[in-house]
Protein backbone atom coordinates (compact mmCIF):
# COMPACT_ATOMS: atom_id res chain seq x y z
CA UNK A 1 0.00 0.00 0.00
CA UNK A 2 1.04 3.61 -0.06
CA UNK A 3 1.23 4.35 -3.73
CA UNK A 4 -2.67 4.91 -3.88
CA UNK A 5 -3.60 6.06 -7.55
CA UNK A 6 -7.59 5.73 -6.30
CA UNK A 7 -8.81 6.91 -2.99
CA UNK A 8 -12.30 7.51 -1.85
CA UNK A 9 -13.41 8.34 1.74
CA UNK A 10 -16.57 8.59 2.86
CA UNK A 11 -18.30 8.07 -0.22
CA UNK A 12 -22.32 8.57 -0.34
CA UNK A 13 -24.72 8.67 -3.09
CA UNK A 14 -28.65 8.61 -3.01
CA UNK A 15 -31.06 8.83 -5.56
CA UNK A 16 -34.46 10.79 -4.65
CA UNK A 17 -34.75 9.48 -1.15
CA UNK A 18 -33.09 5.87 -1.77
CA UNK A 19 -29.22 5.73 -0.09
CA UNK A 20 -27.23 4.28 -2.72
CA UNK A 21 -24.01 3.89 -1.14
CA UNK A 22 -23.36 4.77 2.81
CA UNK A 23 -19.98 6.07 3.03
CA UNK A 24 -17.47 3.95 1.15
CA UNK A 25 -13.98 4.36 2.17
CA UNK A 26 -11.02 2.22 -0.22
CA UNK A 27 -7.71 2.64 -1.39
CA UNK A 28 -6.69 0.98 -4.53
CA UNK A 29 -2.88 0.97 -5.69
CA UNK A 30 -1.21 1.75 -8.99
CA UNK A 31 -1.39 -1.59 -11.13
CA UNK A 32 -4.18 -3.31 -8.93
CA UNK A 33 -7.14 -4.95 -11.00
CA UNK A 34 -10.09 -4.43 -7.99
CA UNK A 35 -12.86 -6.75 -8.69
CA UNK A 36 -15.79 -5.53 -7.17
CA UNK A 37 -19.10 -7.96 -6.78
CA UNK A 38 -22.27 -7.65 -5.33
CA UNK A 39 -25.89 -8.34 -5.48
CA UNK A 40 -27.69 -6.18 -8.21
CA UNK A 41 -28.98 -2.80 -6.61
CA UNK A 42 -25.68 -2.91 -4.12
CA UNK A 43 -24.25 0.40 -5.69
CA UNK A 44 -21.52 -1.32 -7.29
CA UNK A 45 -22.02 0.57 -10.24
CA UNK A 46 -22.79 3.69 -8.98
CA UNK A 47 -19.53 3.09 -6.78
CA UNK A 48 -17.61 2.98 -10.40
CA UNK A 49 -19.60 5.65 -11.93
CA UNK A 50 -18.84 8.11 -8.77
CA UNK A 51 -14.79 7.57 -10.05
CA UNK A 52 -14.90 9.05 -13.26
CA UNK A 53 -18.02 11.18 -11.69
CA UNK A 54 -20.56 10.21 -14.34
CA UNK A 55 -22.72 10.33 -11.08
CA UNK A 56 -21.57 13.21 -8.50
CA UNK A 57 -21.14 12.03 -4.99
CA UNK A 58 -23.38 13.62 -2.38
CA UNK A 59 -20.41 13.41 0.39
CA UNK A 60 -17.17 12.36 0.42
CA UNK A 61 -14.11 12.43 -0.92
CA UNK A 62 -12.78 11.34 -4.79
CA UNK A 63 -8.83 11.81 -4.92
CA UNK A 64 -7.38 10.41 -7.91
CA UNK A 65 -3.22 11.02 -8.38
CA UNK A 66 -3.52 12.86 -4.84
CA UNK A 67 -6.28 14.97 -6.20
CA UNK A 68 -9.73 15.84 -4.70
CA UNK A 69 -11.93 15.50 -8.24
CA UNK A 70 -15.41 15.99 -7.12
CA UNK A 71 -14.86 19.59 -5.55
CA UNK A 72 -15.84 23.17 -7.42
CA UNK A 73 -13.77 24.32 -9.74
CA UNK A 74 -11.99 20.74 -11.09
CA UNK A 75 -11.43 20.41 -14.79
CA UNK A 76 -13.71 17.45 -15.14
CA UNK A 77 -12.95 16.71 -18.65
CA UNK A 78 -9.01 16.16 -17.96
CA UNK A 79 -9.83 13.89 -14.93
CA UNK A 80 -11.84 11.92 -17.78
CA UNK A 81 -8.98 11.16 -19.64
CA UNK A 82 -6.87 9.29 -17.27
CA UNK A 83 -9.99 7.04 -16.68
CA UNK A 84 -11.15 5.02 -19.15
CA UNK A 85 -14.70 3.21 -19.14
CA UNK A 86 -16.26 0.06 -20.72
CA UNK A 87 -20.36 0.29 -20.74
CA UNK A 88 -22.24 -3.15 -20.16
CA UNK A 89 -23.90 -1.67 -23.52
CA UNK A 90 -20.40 -1.11 -25.22
CA UNK A 91 -22.26 2.28 -26.01
CA UNK A 92 -20.07 2.77 -29.61
CA UNK A 93 -21.31 5.81 -31.61
CA UNK A 94 -23.17 4.21 -34.19
CA UNK A 95 -22.81 6.81 -36.83
CA UNK A 96 -19.09 6.28 -37.43
CA UNK A 97 -17.10 3.83 -38.16
CA UNK A 98 -14.88 1.42 -36.39
CA UNK A 99 -11.44 3.37 -36.65
CA UNK A 100 -13.79 6.82 -36.52
CA UNK A 101 -15.15 5.79 -32.99
CA UNK A 102 -11.31 5.45 -31.54
CA UNK A 103 -9.93 7.85 -33.33
CA UNK A 104 -12.65 10.56 -32.63
CA UNK A 105 -11.17 11.75 -28.69
CA UNK A 106 -8.10 11.70 -29.52
CA UNK A 107 -8.23 13.59 -32.60
CA UNK A 108 -10.72 16.50 -30.98
CA UNK A 109 -9.53 15.99 -27.15
CA UNK A 110 -5.52 15.26 -27.50
CA UNK A 111 -5.10 16.95 -30.26
CA UNK A 112 -3.63 14.05 -32.21
CA UNK A 113 -3.18 14.58 -35.82
CA UNK A 114 -5.84 12.39 -37.93
CA UNK A 115 -2.98 10.41 -39.29
CA UNK A 116 -1.71 9.21 -35.99
CA UNK A 117 -4.54 8.99 -34.45
CA UNK A 118 -5.45 6.34 -37.27
CA UNK A 119 -2.27 4.57 -36.81
CA UNK A 120 -2.74 4.30 -33.45
CA UNK A 121 -6.07 3.00 -33.55
CA UNK A 122 -4.62 -0.16 -36.18
CA UNK A 123 -2.45 -0.58 -33.64
CA UNK A 124 -5.38 -0.93 -30.58
CA UNK A 125 -7.01 -2.94 -33.20
CA UNK A 126 -4.74 -5.69 -33.72
CA UNK A 127 -4.10 -5.54 -30.19
CA UNK A 128 -8.42 -6.42 -29.35
CA UNK A 129 -8.11 -8.75 -33.09
CA UNK A 130 -10.43 -7.09 -34.93
CA UNK A 131 -7.92 -5.04 -37.45
CA UNK A 132 -10.16 -5.84 -40.62
CA UNK A 133 -12.97 -4.33 -38.77
CA UNK A 134 -11.55 -0.51 -39.14
CA UNK A 135 -13.91 0.52 -41.75
CA UNK A 136 -17.06 -1.42 -40.65
CA UNK A 137 -19.85 0.41 -38.70
CA UNK A 138 -20.69 -0.66 -35.14
CA UNK A 139 -24.01 -2.13 -36.60
CA UNK A 140 -22.56 -4.93 -38.36
CA UNK A 141 -20.24 -6.21 -35.43
CA UNK A 142 -21.09 -8.74 -32.93
CA UNK A 143 -21.88 -8.15 -29.12
CA UNK A 144 -18.24 -9.10 -28.24
CA UNK A 145 -16.57 -7.33 -31.12
CA UNK A 146 -18.29 -4.08 -30.11
CA UNK A 147 -16.73 -4.82 -26.70
CA UNK A 148 -13.60 -5.39 -27.92
CA UNK A 149 -13.82 -1.92 -30.16
CA UNK A 150 -15.31 -0.35 -26.83
CA UNK A 151 -11.92 -1.11 -24.94
CA UNK A 152 -10.09 -0.25 -27.93
CA UNK A 153 -11.84 3.08 -27.78
CA UNK A 154 -11.05 3.52 -24.06
CA UNK A 155 -7.39 2.42 -24.45
CA UNK A 156 -6.41 4.96 -27.39
CA UNK A 157 -6.75 8.29 -24.70
CA UNK A 158 -3.99 6.60 -22.97
CA UNK A 159 -5.72 6.14 -19.56
CA UNK A 160 -4.58 5.22 -16.04
CA UNK A 161 -7.07 3.73 -14.84
CA UNK A 162 -9.31 1.49 -16.82
CA UNK A 163 -12.98 1.26 -15.51
CA UNK A 164 -14.72 -1.82 -16.41
CA UNK A 165 -18.89 -1.82 -15.75
CA UNK A 166 -20.19 -5.19 -16.18
CA UNK A 167 -18.85 -5.34 -19.49
CA UNK A 168 -19.45 -8.89 -20.01
CA UNK A 169 -23.24 -8.95 -18.88
CA UNK A 170 -24.94 -8.25 -22.05
CA UNK A 171 -23.06 -10.49 -24.47
CA UNK A 172 -23.94 -13.79 -25.83
CA UNK A 173 -22.30 -16.55 -22.90
CA UNK A 174 -19.97 -17.17 -26.30
CA UNK A 175 -18.68 -14.20 -26.55
CA UNK A 176 -17.88 -13.59 -23.00
CA UNK A 177 -13.88 -15.42 -23.48
CA UNK A 178 -12.95 -13.18 -26.21
CA UNK A 179 -13.91 -9.56 -24.04
CA UNK A 180 -11.96 -11.28 -20.74
CA UNK A 181 -9.09 -12.40 -22.83
CA UNK A 182 -8.58 -9.05 -23.84
CA UNK A 183 -8.76 -7.77 -20.09
CA UNK A 184 -6.92 -10.18 -18.84
CA UNK A 185 -4.19 -9.19 -20.96
CA UNK A 186 -4.49 -5.58 -20.20
CA UNK A 187 -4.07 -6.34 -16.90
CA UNK A 188 -0.86 -8.73 -17.20
CA UNK A 189 0.65 -5.53 -18.82
CA UNK A 190 0.06 -3.36 -15.61
CA UNK A 191 -3.13 -1.71 -16.29
CA UNK A 192 -4.54 -0.74 -13.29
CA UNK A 193 -8.63 -1.67 -12.90
CA UNK A 194 -11.81 -1.56 -11.51
CA UNK A 195 -13.96 -4.22 -12.70
CA UNK A 196 -17.66 -4.33 -11.94
CA UNK A 197 -18.71 -8.19 -12.84
CA UNK A 198 -20.67 -11.39 -11.98
CA UNK A 199 -17.68 -13.31 -13.62
CA UNK A 200 -15.98 -15.43 -11.18
CA UNK A 201 -13.99 -17.04 -13.12
CA UNK A 202 -12.37 -13.65 -14.12
CA UNK A 203 -13.14 -12.18 -10.63
CA UNK A 204 -10.35 -15.59 -9.10
CA UNK A 205 -7.65 -15.83 -11.88
CA UNK A 206 -7.14 -11.97 -12.51
CA UNK A 207 -8.53 -10.10 -9.50
CA UNK A 208 -5.51 -8.95 -7.52
CA UNK A 209 -8.49 -7.79 -4.50
CA UNK A 210 -11.93 -8.51 -4.72
CA UNK A 211 -14.76 -6.30 -3.19
CA UNK A 212 -18.33 -7.24 -1.96
CA UNK A 213 -20.28 -4.62 -2.56
CA UNK A 214 -23.81 -4.84 -0.30
CA UNK A 215 -26.23 -2.21 0.57
CA UNK A 216 -24.61 0.53 -0.68
CA UNK A 217 -20.94 -0.28 1.05
CA UNK A 218 -18.18 -2.42 0.85
CA UNK A 219 -19.11 -5.73 3.39
CA UNK A 220 -15.94 -7.87 2.78
CA UNK A 221 -12.59 -7.24 0.67
CA UNK A 222 -9.26 -9.07 0.43
CA UNK A 223 -7.92 -11.93 -2.18
CA UNK A 224 -9.77 -13.92 -4.03
CA UNK A 225 -8.89 -16.75 -2.15
CA UNK A 226 -10.06 -15.31 0.87
CA UNK A 227 -13.11 -13.79 -0.28
CA UNK A 228 -14.30 -16.72 -2.50
CA UNK A 229 -13.25 -19.28 -0.69
CA UNK A 230 -13.09 -18.29 2.82
CA UNK A 231 -15.73 -15.66 3.33
CA UNK A 232 -16.76 -14.45 6.41
CA UNK A 233 -20.09 -12.31 6.40
CA UNK A 234 -22.91 -14.59 6.42
CA UNK A 235 -24.17 -11.97 3.35
CA UNK A 236 -20.98 -12.93 1.74
CA UNK A 237 -21.67 -16.78 2.04
CA UNK A 238 -25.16 -16.00 0.94
CA UNK A 239 -24.37 -14.28 -2.37
CA UNK A 240 -21.41 -16.83 -3.34
CA UNK A 241 -23.61 -19.81 -2.78
CA UNK A 242 -26.04 -18.26 -5.54
CA UNK A 243 -23.20 -17.45 -8.09
CA UNK A 244 -20.37 -19.55 -7.54
CA UNK A 245 -22.22 -23.40 -8.39
CA UNK B 1 -66.10 18.36 -78.76
CA UNK B 2 -64.02 20.45 -81.27
CA UNK B 3 -65.89 23.76 -79.69
CA UNK B 4 -64.98 22.87 -76.01
CA UNK B 5 -61.27 21.76 -77.05
CA UNK B 6 -61.34 25.35 -78.64
CA UNK B 7 -62.61 26.53 -75.36
CA UNK B 8 -59.88 24.99 -73.35
CA UNK B 9 -56.82 25.81 -75.60
CA UNK B 10 -57.97 29.10 -75.65
CA UNK B 11 -58.59 29.83 -71.98
CA UNK B 12 -54.93 28.21 -71.70
CA UNK B 13 -53.15 30.63 -73.79
CA UNK B 14 -55.32 33.86 -72.33
CA UNK B 15 -54.04 32.74 -68.99
CA UNK B 16 -50.32 31.45 -69.60
CA UNK B 17 -49.29 32.81 -72.86
CA UNK B 18 -50.88 36.16 -73.71
CA UNK B 19 -48.43 38.78 -72.30
CA UNK B 20 -46.08 36.36 -71.31
CA UNK B 21 -48.19 35.82 -68.38
CA UNK B 22 -46.03 32.59 -67.57
CA UNK B 23 -43.20 34.21 -66.90
CA UNK B 24 -45.16 35.85 -63.73
CA UNK B 25 -45.50 32.09 -62.97
CA UNK B 26 -41.97 31.45 -63.18
CA UNK B 27 -40.32 34.35 -61.33
CA UNK B 28 -43.37 33.44 -58.59
CA UNK B 29 -41.58 30.06 -58.14
CA UNK B 30 -38.48 31.95 -57.74
CA UNK B 31 -39.82 33.83 -55.17
CA UNK B 32 -41.34 30.52 -53.33
CA UNK B 33 -37.99 28.59 -53.33
CA UNK B 34 -36.01 31.74 -52.36
CA UNK B 35 -38.48 32.43 -49.19
CA UNK B 36 -38.52 28.65 -48.47
CA UNK B 37 -34.87 28.10 -48.36
CA UNK B 38 -33.92 30.81 -46.24
CA UNK B 39 -36.33 30.73 -43.70
CA UNK B 40 -36.03 26.88 -43.34
CA UNK B 41 -32.49 27.83 -42.66
CA UNK B 42 -33.67 30.28 -39.98
CA UNK B 43 -35.92 27.85 -38.63
CA UNK B 44 -33.34 24.74 -38.06
CA UNK B 45 -30.62 27.89 -36.64
CA UNK B 46 -33.64 29.23 -34.46
CA UNK B 47 -35.12 25.71 -33.75
CA UNK B 48 -31.94 24.49 -32.87
CA UNK B 49 -31.21 27.38 -29.99
CA UNK B 50 -34.60 27.31 -28.85
CA UNK B 51 -34.84 23.34 -28.31
CA UNK B 52 -30.96 23.59 -26.24
CA UNK B 53 -32.84 26.70 -24.30
CA UNK B 54 -35.81 24.19 -23.66
CA UNK B 55 -33.43 21.36 -22.65
CA UNK B 56 -30.82 23.85 -20.31
CA UNK B 57 -30.57 22.86 -17.35
CA UNK B 58 -30.69 26.67 -16.67
CA UNK B 59 -34.61 27.95 -15.33
CA UNK B 60 -33.92 31.18 -17.36
CA UNK B 61 -33.24 29.32 -20.60
CA UNK B 62 -35.92 27.30 -20.33
CA UNK B 63 -38.15 29.76 -19.87
CA UNK B 64 -37.25 31.87 -23.10
CA UNK B 65 -37.97 28.96 -25.06
CA UNK B 66 -41.08 28.01 -23.55
CA UNK B 67 -42.88 31.77 -24.06
CA UNK B 68 -40.95 31.55 -27.52
CA UNK B 69 -42.75 28.02 -28.69
CA UNK B 70 -45.92 29.34 -27.36
CA UNK B 71 -46.22 33.02 -28.81
CA UNK B 72 -45.88 31.72 -32.02
CA UNK B 73 -47.44 28.35 -31.77
CA UNK B 74 -50.12 30.64 -30.31
CA UNK B 75 -50.74 32.99 -33.10
CA UNK B 76 -51.52 32.68 -36.78
CA UNK B 77 -48.44 32.89 -39.03
CA UNK B 78 -50.27 35.31 -41.32
CA UNK B 79 -50.21 37.54 -38.44
CA UNK B 80 -46.74 37.30 -37.57
CA UNK B 81 -46.11 37.94 -40.74
CA UNK B 82 -47.62 41.45 -41.18
CA UNK B 83 -46.70 42.31 -37.53
CA UNK B 84 -42.83 41.51 -38.44
CA UNK B 85 -43.39 42.92 -41.44
CA UNK B 86 -45.14 46.20 -41.02
CA UNK B 87 -44.11 46.56 -38.07
CA UNK B 88 -40.67 45.70 -36.67
CA UNK B 89 -39.12 46.36 -39.89
CA UNK B 90 -40.99 49.20 -40.85
CA UNK B 91 -38.39 51.32 -41.03
CA UNK B 92 -36.09 48.83 -42.23
CA UNK B 93 -35.32 48.82 -46.07
CA UNK B 94 -34.13 45.36 -47.02
CA UNK B 95 -35.94 43.80 -49.62
CA UNK B 96 -39.30 42.01 -49.24
CA UNK B 97 -38.15 38.80 -49.86
CA UNK B 98 -35.58 38.24 -46.82
CA UNK B 99 -37.83 39.98 -44.41
CA UNK B 100 -40.54 37.75 -45.22
CA UNK B 101 -38.07 34.66 -44.88
CA UNK B 102 -37.54 35.87 -41.43
CA UNK B 103 -41.11 35.91 -40.39
CA UNK B 104 -41.31 32.11 -41.63
CA UNK B 105 -37.51 31.44 -40.34
CA UNK B 106 -39.14 32.68 -37.03
CA UNK B 107 -42.91 30.93 -37.25
CA UNK B 108 -40.83 27.69 -38.36
CA UNK B 109 -38.18 27.79 -35.63
CA UNK B 110 -40.41 27.20 -32.64
CA UNK B 111 -41.77 23.92 -34.33
CA UNK B 112 -38.87 22.76 -35.56
CA UNK B 113 -37.13 22.98 -31.91
CA UNK B 114 -39.85 20.31 -30.85
CA UNK B 115 -38.35 18.17 -33.62
CA UNK B 116 -34.88 18.81 -32.46
CA UNK B 117 -35.37 18.44 -28.88
CA UNK B 118 -37.58 15.16 -29.30
CA UNK B 119 -34.45 14.24 -31.52
CA UNK B 120 -31.58 14.88 -28.96
CA UNK B 121 -33.78 12.70 -26.07
CA UNK B 122 -34.29 10.26 -28.61
CA UNK B 123 -30.57 9.85 -28.17
CA UNK B 124 -29.29 7.25 -25.68
CA UNK B 125 -28.17 8.73 -22.45
CA UNK B 126 -25.08 6.05 -22.98
CA UNK B 127 -23.90 7.51 -25.74
CA UNK B 128 -23.31 11.10 -23.89
CA UNK B 129 -21.72 9.04 -21.27
CA UNK B 130 -19.23 7.18 -23.55
CA UNK B 131 -18.45 10.51 -24.85
CA UNK B 132 -17.75 12.23 -21.72
CA UNK B 133 -16.17 9.42 -20.16
CA UNK B 134 -13.18 9.81 -23.40
CA UNK B 135 -12.82 13.63 -22.10
CA UNK B 136 -14.70 15.02 -24.81
CA UNK B 137 -16.85 18.18 -23.54
CA UNK B 138 -20.65 18.26 -22.68
CA UNK B 139 -20.38 20.46 -25.93
CA UNK B 140 -17.84 18.33 -27.96
CA UNK B 141 -20.14 14.91 -27.17
CA UNK B 142 -23.32 17.51 -28.10
CA UNK B 143 -21.77 18.16 -31.80
CA UNK B 144 -20.11 15.15 -32.66
CA UNK B 145 -22.29 12.45 -30.67
CA UNK B 146 -25.68 13.22 -30.34
CA UNK B 147 -26.39 15.48 -32.81
CA UNK B 148 -25.52 14.06 -36.21
CA UNK B 149 -27.30 10.56 -34.45
CA UNK B 150 -30.47 13.26 -33.91
CA UNK B 151 -30.46 14.23 -37.44
CA UNK B 152 -30.55 11.05 -38.91
CA UNK B 153 -33.73 10.22 -36.22
CA UNK B 154 -35.68 13.54 -37.39
CA UNK B 155 -34.70 14.16 -41.19
CA UNK B 156 -38.22 12.61 -41.98
CA UNK B 157 -40.30 15.08 -39.50
CA UNK B 158 -37.59 17.98 -40.64
CA UNK B 159 -38.59 17.40 -44.59
CA UNK B 160 -41.95 17.16 -43.50
CA UNK B 161 -41.80 20.52 -42.13
CA UNK B 162 -39.99 21.89 -44.74
CA UNK B 163 -42.87 20.83 -46.83
CA UNK B 164 -45.85 22.78 -44.71
CA UNK B 165 -43.19 26.14 -44.60
CA UNK B 166 -43.52 26.00 -48.01
CA UNK B 167 -46.99 25.83 -48.52
CA UNK B 168 -46.94 28.03 -45.58
CA UNK B 169 -45.47 30.80 -48.18
CA UNK B 170 -48.26 31.29 -50.42
CA UNK B 171 -49.43 34.07 -48.09
CA UNK B 172 -46.50 36.60 -48.65
CA UNK B 173 -48.74 38.12 -50.85
CA UNK B 174 -49.83 39.85 -47.86
CA UNK B 175 -47.14 42.15 -47.81
CA UNK B 176 -46.65 42.67 -51.73
CA UNK B 177 -44.86 39.74 -52.82
CA UNK B 178 -45.38 37.84 -56.13
CA UNK B 179 -45.36 34.54 -55.44
CA UNK B 180 -46.80 31.45 -57.11
CA UNK B 181 -49.89 31.58 -54.92
CA UNK B 182 -49.64 35.58 -56.20
CA UNK B 183 -49.54 35.04 -59.71
CA UNK B 184 -51.82 32.61 -59.98
CA UNK B 185 -54.22 35.18 -58.16
CA UNK B 186 -53.08 37.61 -60.25
CA UNK B 187 -53.72 36.06 -63.47
CA UNK B 188 -57.09 35.18 -62.02
CA UNK B 189 -58.15 38.88 -61.39
CA UNK B 190 -56.59 39.91 -65.04
CA UNK B 191 -58.88 37.40 -66.85
CA UNK B 192 -62.22 36.85 -65.08
CA UNK B 193 -60.82 32.89 -65.17
CA UNK B 194 -60.68 30.80 -61.63
CA UNK B 195 -60.45 27.25 -62.76
CA UNK B 196 -56.93 27.68 -65.31
CA UNK B 197 -55.10 30.01 -63.33
CA UNK B 198 -55.71 27.92 -59.84
CA UNK B 199 -54.84 24.80 -60.77
CA UNK B 200 -51.80 26.21 -62.76
CA UNK B 201 -50.96 26.99 -58.79
CA UNK B 202 -51.86 24.18 -57.54
CA UNK B 203 -49.97 21.65 -60.18
CA UNK B 204 -47.10 24.10 -59.63
CA UNK B 205 -47.05 23.27 -56.15
CA UNK B 206 -47.53 20.34 -56.37
CA UNK B 207 -44.37 19.56 -58.22
CA UNK B 208 -42.35 21.35 -56.26
CA UNK B 209 -43.32 19.64 -53.18
CA UNK B 210 -42.78 16.12 -55.04
CA UNK B 211 -39.90 16.83 -56.29
CA UNK B 212 -38.61 17.64 -52.80
CA UNK B 213 -39.85 14.58 -51.25
CA UNK B 214 -38.31 12.35 -53.52
CA UNK B 215 -34.92 13.89 -52.86
CA UNK B 216 -35.34 14.26 -49.24
CA UNK B 217 -36.39 10.37 -49.75
CA UNK B 218 -33.32 9.91 -51.33
CA UNK B 219 -30.57 12.05 -48.95
CA UNK B 220 -32.69 9.64 -45.95
CA UNK B 221 -31.14 6.98 -47.82
CA UNK B 222 -27.77 8.09 -47.78
CA UNK B 223 -27.80 9.25 -44.17
CA UNK B 224 -28.67 5.31 -43.24
CA UNK B 225 -26.12 3.66 -44.71
CA UNK B 226 -24.44 3.09 -41.01
CA UNK B 227 -27.28 1.19 -40.08
CA UNK B 228 -26.74 -1.60 -42.60
CA UNK B 229 -25.83 -4.71 -41.55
Amino acid sequence: MGNAIIKVNNLQKSFNDIKVLTGITEEIDEGEVVVVIGPSGSGKSTFLRCLNLLETPDDGEVIIEGEQINTAGVDVDRLRRKMGMVFQHFNLFPHLTVLENITLAPVKVNKLTPEAAAEKAMDLLARVGLKEKANDYPASLSGGQKQRIAIARALAMDPKIMLFDEPTSALDPEMVGEVLDVMKKLAKNGMTMVVVTHEMGFAREVGTRLLFIDEGNVLEKGTPDEVLNHPKQERTIAFLSKVLI
Amino acid sequence: MALWWANVTGTFERCFIYQDRYKLLLSGIGVTIKVSLLAITIGIVIGFLIALCNLSKNKGLNVIGKVYTDVIRGTPSVTQLMIIYFVIFATINWSKWIIAAIAFGINSGAYVSEIIRAGILSIDRGQTEAGRSLGLSARQTMMSIVVPQAVKNIFPALGNEFITLIKETAIVGYVGLMDIQKAGDFIKSATYEAFMPLMGTAVIYFVLIKLLTLALGRYEKHLRKSEIR
